[in-house]
């Protein structure tokens, strides 16, 4: 019986086999059917834009205002931590845009050589979110480190965590030590919006577009960090004219009103 | 045999060994040691030990009379409970972990109760261990489910009526007879919640020392400066993981 029991151990074997290999990625992307209408017109074709997380909702919105202005265009993003957006474009994936939101994991592009010279096309900064109501009575960074808080960062390999240790820094405090290291500040949000982190700081943009569901406490200047976006075509793209019109739309067309209607500064 | 079978098998494997030579290729061997003996390659390889080693004990303890229950207890619903206890394992781990999230957060379901007796899962080790069992148990009750059921049940009726109590059955007759599916499971059990990664990094956060464990760690690593970590750490994922597969598929055939 011992061998009938191992036959179908066996077979289990098999099945773990093809299971094991269904542990999914966490990129999240929002795709368009490809426009079957060519014009002449610098912006159309379908491009695959490569955007930080904390861009979602201000490009989503650029989307939608494209939409009309500009039927050619079909534009898919996959936004994601900028350094894991760097990571896909230098192993190849097929992106014809990246914006950045430092400056940092741009320079790696552009050593790299995949990219054409960047533009800043936004800037923005921290704040630390709180649950409504703010329970634990948070009025600033050195709050976040006091016993009881439990506080949730980004990665410092994300953008946004790097710029909080900075403030941390500036303020004259320790670094601070998070419950947990996110990948990306929509995530890092998440923790929040769930009731697991007490607070978190990311950028004021994403206090903003997340609306009542957190509470924001402003960071001041003397202590906050300003982040800046650059974006990029990227050279290798095979849409590179349109490429190169998308970016100049974000840098200086309709993409600065979408922007700053969602809290971005202006580029200077 | 048909050429096109020939190519399609051809292919088949290949598909599975490319991934493998590219990190190969790209491993950096000759400062694998030093990456490996980095303090936090360190934290994140002794916790993947501790957790997964947790994970396997608390599904033998729970997932064994699961299994019994299931190979040998008719009742209504079976099947749905068979099919819910199995769902971890064709479910996108990272639901798990949102799921995991609303049931065991602190305002979760249960977790808000949890929360008032100072049970915290998220961000600590405990909750590392909950994401990984919640994975790999199912793997675990399969395979003991599937021994429950094939075992010949006169051995047990005869010790009965020799006079043995149940529980001397369960332990001294039963037992003894799934111990090889009982061995293959946990194993296949352990290696799953070894390579744990959606539901730890969704329910357990990245927590160095506490919640990173090795699949967590080689994704951070990957994006940060020293990719070369990630890969070396990656290797010691896959070669642990072949090690498991072959010596418990050799074990089992041979009869």
């Amino acid at each position: 019986m011992n061998r009938v029991s191992r036959r179908h151990a066996a077979s289990v074997l098999v099945c773990f086999a093809l299971v094991a290999a269904a542990c999914g990625s966490s990129s999240k992307s929002s795709g368009s059917t490809p426009s079957t209408t060519s014009t002449p017109a610098k912006l159309s074709g379908s491009l695959d834009v490569f955007a930080a997380a904390s861009l979602t909702e201000a490009f989503n919105d650029e989307k939608t205002a494209l939409a009309s202005s500009e039927p050619a265009l079909s534009l898919t993003y996959n936004f994601a931590g900028s350094q894991a957006l760097v990571t896909q474009i230098k192993s190849g994936a097929p992106a014809d845009v990246f914006a950045s939101a430092d400056q940092k994991n741009m320079q790696k592009l552009i050593d790299a050589g995949f990219v054409e010279a960047p533009k800043t096309f936004a800037r923005n900064k921290l704040e630390i979110a709180v649950a409504p109501g703010n329970p634990k009575h948070i009025t600033g960074l050195a709050d976040l480190e006091k016993s009881g808080v439990i506080l949730v960062l980004e990665d410092p390999s994300v953008p946004a965590g790097n710029y909080a240790r900075q403030a941390f820094t500036k303020a004259g405090l320790p670094a601070p030590k998070p419950s947990s290291n996110e990948l990306d500040v929509k995530s890092t949000l998440a923790k929040l919006t769930s009731g697991d982190a007490d607070a978190v700081v990311v950028y004021v943009t994403d206090v903003k577009a997340a609306g009542s569901k957190v509470e924001g406490v402003e960071i001041p200047d003397s202590q906050n960090v300003i982040a800046t976006y650059p974006i990029a075509a990227i050279k290798a793209s095979k849409h590179l004219t349109a490429a190169e019109a998308f970016v100049d739309e974000v840098v200086s067309g309709s993409g600065q009103q979408v922007l700053q209607a969602r809290g971005f500064l202006a580029p200077n | 045999m048909p050429a096109f079978v020939a190519v399609g098998a051809v292919v088949a494997a290949l598909f599975f060994v490319v991934p493998l030579a590219g990190l190969v290729w790209r491993a950096p061997w000759s400062s694998s040691w030093k990456v490996l003996s980095s303090a936090e390659a360190r934290a994140a390889l002794r916790l993947s030990l501790e957790t997964s080693v947790a994970a396997t004990a608390i599904a033998v303890v729970f997932g064994v009379p699961l299994a019994w229950v299931q190979a040998r207890v008719a009742y209504p619903g079976r099947s749905i409970v068979r099919a819910v206890t199995l769902l971890p394992m064709v479910l996108p781990p990272v639901v798990g972990g949102v799921a995991l999230l609303l049931a065991l957060g602190r305002n979760g379901l249960v977790g808000q109760y949890l929360d008032r007796v100072g049970v915290h899962l998220p961000f600590h080790v405990a909750g590392a261990v909950v994401a990984e069992t919640f994975v790999s148990m199912p793997f675990l009750v399969l395979t003991v489910e599937a021994a429950f059921r094939s075992t010949d049940q006169r051995f047990e009726d005869a010790a009965r009526t020799l006079g043995a109590t149940r529980s001397s059955v369960f332990r001294r007759v039963t037992l003894p007879m799934i111990r090889p599916s009982l061995i293959a499971g946990a194993v296949l059990c352990w290696a799953r919640a070894l390579g744990e990664f959606g539901a730890t990094i969704t329910f357990a956060g990245n927590s160095q020392g506490k919640t990173q464990t090795l699949p967590l760690f080689v994704y951070v690593t990957l994006e940060g400066a020293n990719s070369d970590a990630a890969i070396v750490l990656s290797l010691v994922l896959v070669v642990v993981s072949l090690v498991v597969l072959v010596s418990v598929y050799r074990w089992l055939s041979r009869s």
